[in-house]
């Protein structure tokens, strides 16, 4: 099965590029004068030392990155650079915020659904901006959606102190939601939450919607050679990059909707650590494949877990694992141009 | 007809240049002298070499063989700045202005030192006043007309006091009115002591204009005369290539009859190959129905110009339409339109639903490169289609394609960039023929193939007419045009002339807009 293969090739490239992040970290310690032995071993500590760190770090990162990756991966398929999911991912947030407020008494299997809801919709509202910009004005979606996440991260700012912010008025945050509204606790006495079935769940839904629907199908020919979608496939082409922006905007605050009803459970200034932007390297290092996200969010989850762990154990800084983190990103991106394709000699 | 005749000394000279692209040869011992004082007409068809030689002179492009003289000096030019520090600029038919930049600015890139809005201005609206062009130095380029982006572009190349302007295909993009504006414009510089070349493969924009005519065939010299002491009849048949290079043509392999015995034939079995059966054929059907029809049909495009003009075609199905035209006569519109792509602007169109188009272009229009064959055949009609793909059916039909019209490759799942371009094109004819039952339009079918390839494509049309098809065939090659067609039209500026299936009738009717031979000599500028 084709897609098993994609998904055991995409994890095996994880591993490799894993092994290569740590050899690169390692250098990166030296050369900073750190000593690399505690250093690497408190991070692989903090990222699967334990139950807990496995369950509780490593993987409760993975779920937003991996939900922003498969944002990022939509509209990357459609050819649609969209640098916006950190600010999708933070409306979301605030929309699920917002709409919860207005839930008391309300079931948790009702108002859960609803809130989640809520936060794609506005992602995706959020991402139309975007896409109406570009398609009505020529506004190139790099610059909108990255004007359109400091557009977020002030609204965000604004919605604590001000509409959302908690009864007291003394924190700059939303009240905690009430707790039969958040994601239920998967395993015991860890943060592992209902959240990451989601993720397994829409990232399956999204890789069949690209590889099998006719709505797909004209996502990916649009985003290979748009000239062509329109001559030979008589597709509409500024509708469908419409839709693109739409479903990954939906993703991205999806992803908001997910972390605040799964870990955050309040709405604050610095609600994202900047996932939204991993997310892109996420999705570039899975090379854009849904499934792939799953895995690569994976690796990310785990070096910025371990990263935390160094900083607060060895005393590193974790902009070293940043680094690590972006010269991976160009490590995948030349190894892509280097490699001839094969795909010719393989399948029949 | 300006002919007064000139004396200058000769200021460019080019002697035996040959330039090849990989194993095309471009140019092939090409000469050519400019006098000063003059215009001088480079003519030829597509792909004669007329703009490579330029780019030569220009210093864009090095001669492999050959010499250049400048003001009586050997010389070869290194670069675009090397030509312009010698006085030779060139305008291009891809006007290389910054749009978001003004006139002055546009006009002030490459120069050197500072750069002051006033001044430059000033420069500009001087050197404007004093070639006579209109031109307003803070006007934005993006927000000019196409004439005035020309003029900008001519006032670039003039800031750099040059004596020798090339001008390539300058009248394409013009309405007729902005045209004759030009040309008189260019008559005048030239009147000025300087020189002008003139790329163009419009007869009667050159012999308006031009002190000297030098016809390109195949990127060789074939004439060179002064213009008063020519007419339309021979430079167009220098442009054909005259009757000595038809009968090496044949010689060389434009005959494909013999290689159709190399080709697998199992494929296409029911190919009519002879004339003769087709006259046989078409005599048979009664009264054949029209499929695609066109009535007084226009299109207008972006810049106002017109494209095509009122322009009536009708064809029938079992029969091939092959349309000759130059580069930029309307053809690539016209195709569109009866393609179904593009909408006319006036006019009645009565096509199919669904009308197969192979475009020049396969890797921009046609094909997904990186996403494999069966993906490529899906491609077709997939805007409107709804719900979950079949990919095991997609994967069997595309599986036929491959088999039916012998496309070679590893499989369905092979990416469409591993083709060669003669299996990507009869991947592409493949899939619309599939598709479109009743009607196909085709672009330059040939383009980049081989022979092999390009034999495989042409009986795969012969057949789609066989089997019922309305074909329209358009080709920058007359000769292939001739070899394919049942009848023939010729576009010539946006208008469609039906002509006699012949090779002198139809290279004259899409140079000159007349069907008759030797007729046409309505040199006047305004005409």
């Amino acid at each position: 099965m084709t897609a098993l293969r994609s998904f055991a090739a995409t994890t095996a490239r994880v591993l490799v590029l894993l092994a290569i992040a740590i050899a690169m970290l390692a250098v990166l310690l030296i050369a900073t004068g750190h000593e690399v032995i505690p250093a690497l071993s408190a991070m692989v500590r903090g990222a699967f030392g334990s139950y807990y760190a496995i369950t509780s770090a490593t993987i409760v990162r993975m779920v937003p990155l991996a939900l922003a990756g498969l944002a990022v991966s939509v509209a990357f398929r459609a050819g649609i650079l969209n640098i916006g999911a950190e600010g999708q991912l933070l409306v979301g947030a605030a929309a699920a915020t917002a709409i919860s407020g207005t839930l008391g008494g309300v079931p948790w299997f009702i108002g859960i659904p609803v809130i989640l809801v809520a936060g794609a919709m506005a992602g995706g509202a959020w991402a139309a901006i975007a896409g109406a910009l570009r398609l009505r004005f020529g506004v190139l979606e790099v610059i909108s959606t990255i004007m359109l996440n400091f557009v977020a991260q002030y609204l965000t700012g604004w919605l604590v102190r001000g509409p959302l912010q908690e009864p007291t008025r003394v924190n700059p945050q939303s009240v905690t939601l009430a707790p039969e509204l958040q994601l239920p606790v998967l395993l015991e006495g860890t943060r592992l939450h209902a959240g990451v079935l989601v993720v397994v769940l829409v990232a399956i839904a999204v890789w069949w919607w690209l590889r099998s629907t006719a709505s797909g199908f004209r996502l990916r020919a649009v985003g290979a050679t748009p000239t062509a979608a329109a001559s030979a496939g008589g597709i509409d082409v500024p509708r469908t990059l419409f839709g693109a922006f739409l479903v990954s905007g939906l993703l991205a605050g999806l992803a908001g909707s997910v972390e605040y009803t799964g870990i955050t459970y309040a709405l604050y200034e610095n609600f994202s650590p900047g996932y939204g932007y991993t997310a892109i390297a996420v999705a570039l290092l899975a090379r854009l494949h849904p499934l792939g996200v799953l895995a690569t969010a994976l690796l990310f989850g785990a070096l910025e877990a371990g990263a935390n762990a160094m900083q607060r154990d060895a005393g590193v800084p974790n902009v070293v694992v940043s680094v690590v983190e972006a010269l991976l990103i160009l490590l995948v991106l030349a190894a892509d141009r280097w490699r001839p394709s094969r795909a010719d000699e393989t399948g029949t | 007809m300006v002919t007064a005749a000139p004396t200058g000394a000769v200021l460019l000279s080019l002697d035996g240049i040959a330039h090849s692209f990989g194993r095309v040869r471009a140019l092939d011992g090409a000469s050519l002298q400019v006098r000063a004082g003059s215009v001088h007409a480079l003519l030829g068809e597509n792909g004669a070499g007329k703009t490579t030689l330029m780019r030569v002179v220009f210093g864009l492009l090095r001669a492999q063989h050959g010499v250049m003289h400048w003001r009586g000096t050997p010389i070869t030019m290194r670069s675009p700045s090397d030509a312009l520090a010698h006085g030779i600029g060139m305008v291009h038919q891809h006007f290389t202005l910054v749009p978001s930049m003004t006139v002055a600015e546009n006009i002030a890139l490459g120069g050197h030192g500072g750069f002051d809005p006033q001044q430059a201005a000033t420069r500009v609206r001087d050197i404007a006043a004093r070639a006579g062009l209109v031109l307003d130095p803070n006007a934005h380029v993006e927000d000019l007309p196409i004439g005035a982006q020309q003029r900008c572009e001519i006032v670039k190349a003039l800031a750099r006091d040059v004596t020798l302007l090339i001008l390539d295909e300058p009248t394409a993009v013009l309405a007729p009115a902005e045209a004759a504006e030009l040309l008189r414009w260019i008559r005048g510089y030239a009147d000025a002591g300087n020189a002008v070349v003139l790329i163009t493969h419009k007869l009667r924009d050159a012999l308006a204009v031009a002190d000297d005519i030098t016809v390109l065939h195949r990127g060789r010299t074939v004439l060179t005369t002064p213009a008063r002491d020519t007419d339309q009849g021979r430079v167009a048949d220098a442009m054909l290539g005259g009757a000595a290079v038809r009968t090496a043509d044949v010689l060389t392999g434009r005959d494909v009859t013999d290689i159709v015995s190399d080709v697998t034939t199992d494929v296409i079995t029911d190919v009519v190959s002879g004339a003769a059966d087709v006259v046989n054929r078409r005599a048979a059907s009664a009264l054949p129905r029209t499929v695609l029809a066109l009535d007084a049909v226009s299109v207008r495009d972006a810049n106002g110009v017109d494209r095509v003009r009122s322009a009536t075609l009708h064809v029938h199905a079992g029969e091939i339409v092959g349309i000759g035209a130059v580069e930029g006569a309307g053809q690539r519109e016209l195709l569109r339109v009866l393609a179904g792509r593009l909408s006319p602007t006036a006019g009645r169109r009565a096509i199919p639903e669904s009308v197969g188009f192979v475009p020049e272009d396969r890797h921009r229009d046609a094909l997904l490169l990186d996403a494999p064959l069966f993906e490529n055949t899906a491609l077709q009609g997939a805007g409107a289609r709804r719900g979950v793909m079949d990919w095991n059916d997609v994967r069997a039909r595309t599986s036929a394609v491959l088999h039916r019209y012998d496309v070679r490759a590893s499989g369905a799942e092979a990416l469409a960039r591993t083709l060669s371009g003669g299996n990507q094109q009869k991947l592409v004819l493949g899939r619309e023929l599939e598709a479109a039952r009743e009607a196909l339009v085709v672009e330059n079918p040939s383009r980049g193939l081989d022979f092999v390839a390009t034999d495989a494509v042409h009986r795969a049309l012969r057949a789609a007419r066989d089997a019922g098809m309305a074909v329209v065939v358009y080709s920058s090659d007359l000769d292939e045009v001739l070899l394919l067609a049942d009848r023939v039209f010729a576009m010539h500026d946006g208008t469609v002339i039906e002509c006699a299936k012949h090779r002198d009738a139809l290279g004259r009717a899409m140079l000159s807009g007349a069907s008759g031979i030797g007729n046409g000599m309505t040199a006047g500028i305004d005409a």
